[in-house]
C-alpha cells in the first residue's frame, strides 16, 4: 500500500517535471516543425535541403556566427529582402533576396527552423520578437 | 509516416518500371514524325522522318558564337532559364550540375542553357553567372540569342516558356530535354527533381554507348 503511495506520488512528479519542462519545448516543437514547411516552400529552391546554399550563387545558411552576430536582423532581410556584399562562411556573396511575403509567425517559424537546424542551435524566434525587430528594419 | 509509405511506394513503382526497361537498351524517340518514300535502285524505300532540332545562331558566356555545327556531334541536355529567377532556377541549376559533374571531362557530350531574358542576360552577365556556378570550359554553354528563336526552339523541344506574367516573373517549364548526335528528342525530364535527374544522368550513359546504326530506325 505505502509502496503504492510512494510510486504514485513518484509518478506525479515526474509529469510535473516533464510538462514543466515542455512547456518551453512545445513552443519551439512548435516554432520549429511550422518553420520546415515555411523553409520548404519559400527559401529551399535557393538555399538548399541542407542549407548548404548554391556554389556562389546563394549563400549557406550553416554559418552560426553570421547569424548570431545578424540575429536581429534576420527577420528584416527575410521579410524584404537582402543584397549587397555578404561574407558567409568566409566567402563573399553578391545577389539579392528577394522579399518575402511572410506574417511575422511565419517569419518567427522559418527562422526558428532555420537557426536551430543545419548545425546551428539559437533557441526559439519568438513572433513578439520578429514584430519588434520588423520595427527597427532599415 | 504516410510521407514515408508514399516514398516507399514511389520507389517501388519506380524500380518496376525500371524493371520493365531493364531489358530494352535503347531510348525513345519523341517528338512528330513523317514518312517520305524515296526510289532506291527502282524499288519505293519507306524512311521514318523525325522531329529534329531547328538551326540555331546563339552566343555563349565567352562571347563565341553558338550554331548546330558546333553541336554536331554531340549528344546535348538543353533548358532554359534566366539568371534572376527566384523560383525554380535556382533547383534545376543545382540539378544540372549533378549532370555537369558526371560528365563534364567526357568528349562529345555539352550542356545548352538557354536564357529566356537575353536583354538582361548580356554575356558578361552569363558570364559571371557561370563564374558563380563554379562552371568552366566548354562542356556548358549559357547562350543567349533573339526571344523568338528561343521561343520557337522551346516549342520544338516541347517545353513551354511564355513572356512575363504580372508579378514581372518569366514563366517557363523546369524541363531538361535529352538531345541525341542526330539533333533528335530522346528524353524529358523534370530538372527540378533530384530522381529524375538520376534517370537522365543513366540515359546519357545509354545513350552515348548506343552504336550509330541503332539509331537509324
Ligand atoms: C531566390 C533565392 C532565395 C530565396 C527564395 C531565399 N533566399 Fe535567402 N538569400 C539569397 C541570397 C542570394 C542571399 C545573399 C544576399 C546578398 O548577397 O546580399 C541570401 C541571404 C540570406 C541570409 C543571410 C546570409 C546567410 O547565408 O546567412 C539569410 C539568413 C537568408 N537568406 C534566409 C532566407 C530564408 C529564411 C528564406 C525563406 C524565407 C530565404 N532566405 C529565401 C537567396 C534566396
Amino acid at each position: 500500500m505505502k509502496l503504492k503511495i510512494i510510486a504514485g506520488i513518484g509518478l506525479l512528479l515526474v509529469i510535473l517535471i516533464v510538462s514543466c519542462q515542455s512547456e518551453e519545448q512545445l513552443e519551439f516543437d512548435r516554432y520549429y516543425s511550422a518553420g520546415s514547411i515555411v523553409y520548404q516552400s519559400r527559401c529551399q529552391n535557393c538555399h538548399g535541403a541542407k542549407g548548404e546554399g548554391l556554389q556562389a550563387l546563394m549563400p549557406p545558411l550553416t554559418d552560426s556566427a553570421f547569424l548570431k552576430a545578424n540575429r536581429a536582423l534576420l527577420s528584416c532581410s527575410v521579410k524584404y529582402g537582402l543584397n549587397g556584399k555578404v561574407s558567409i562562411s568566409k566567402k563573399i556573396f553578391e545577389g539579392q533576396m528577394p522579399p518575402n511575403d511572410l506574417a511575422p509567425i511565419e517569419i518567427a517559424n522559418v527562422l526558428t527552423y532555420v537557426t536551430n537546424s543545419f548545425g546551428n542551435k539559437m533557441g526559439t524566434i519568438t513572433s513578439q520578437q520578429v514584430e519588434i525587430d520588423l520595427r527597427k528594419c532599415r | 509516416m504516410r510521407k514515408l509509405l508514399a516514398a516507399i511506394l514511389v520507389i517501388l513503382l519506380w524500380n518496376a518500371c525500371k524493371f520493365n526497361t531493364g531489358n530494352k537498351k535503347t531510348l525513345p524517340i519523341l517528338g512528330s514524325r513523317q514518312t517520305a518514300t524515296k526510289m532506291v535502285n527502282g524499288q519505293s524505300v519507306t524512311d521514318t522522318i523525325y522531329q529534329t532540332i531547328p538551326a540555331i545562331h546563339y552566343i555563349n558566356q565567352y562571347g563565341d558564337s553558338v550554331t548546330n555545327k558546333n553541336l554536331e556531334g554531340n549528344i546535348y541536355v538543353a533548358d532554359f532559364f534566366f539568371t534572376t529567377c527566384p523560383s525554380i532556377c535556382p533547383i534545376m541549376q543545382r540539378n544540372m550540375l549533378n549532370v555537369y559533374n558526371a560528365f563534364k571531362d567526357s568528349a562529345g557530350f555539352k550542356i545548352v542553357s538557354y536564357t529566356i531574358d537575353p536583354q538582361h542576360d548580356s554575356v558578361p552577365v552569363l558570364k559571371k553567372y557561370a563564374d558563380k556556378l563554379g562552371i568552366s570550359g566548354n562542356t556548358w554553354w549559357l547562350v543567349q540569342g533573339p526571344k523568338d528563336a528561343t521561343y520557337t526552339i522551346a516549342k520544338s523541344y516541347l517545353v513551354s516558356v511564355e513572356e512575363k506574367n504580372p508579378a514581372g516573373e518569366y514563366i517557363h517549364d523546369g524541363f531538361f530535354i535529352l538531345i541525341d548526335k542526330q539533333k533528335r528528342i530522346r528524353g524529358t525530364y523534370d530538372g527540378t527533381k533530384a530522381e529524375e535527374v538520376s534517370k537522365l544522368i543513366e540515359d546519357i550513359k545509354m545513350l552515348k554507348a548506343e552504336p550509330a546504326s541503332a539509331t537509324s530506325k
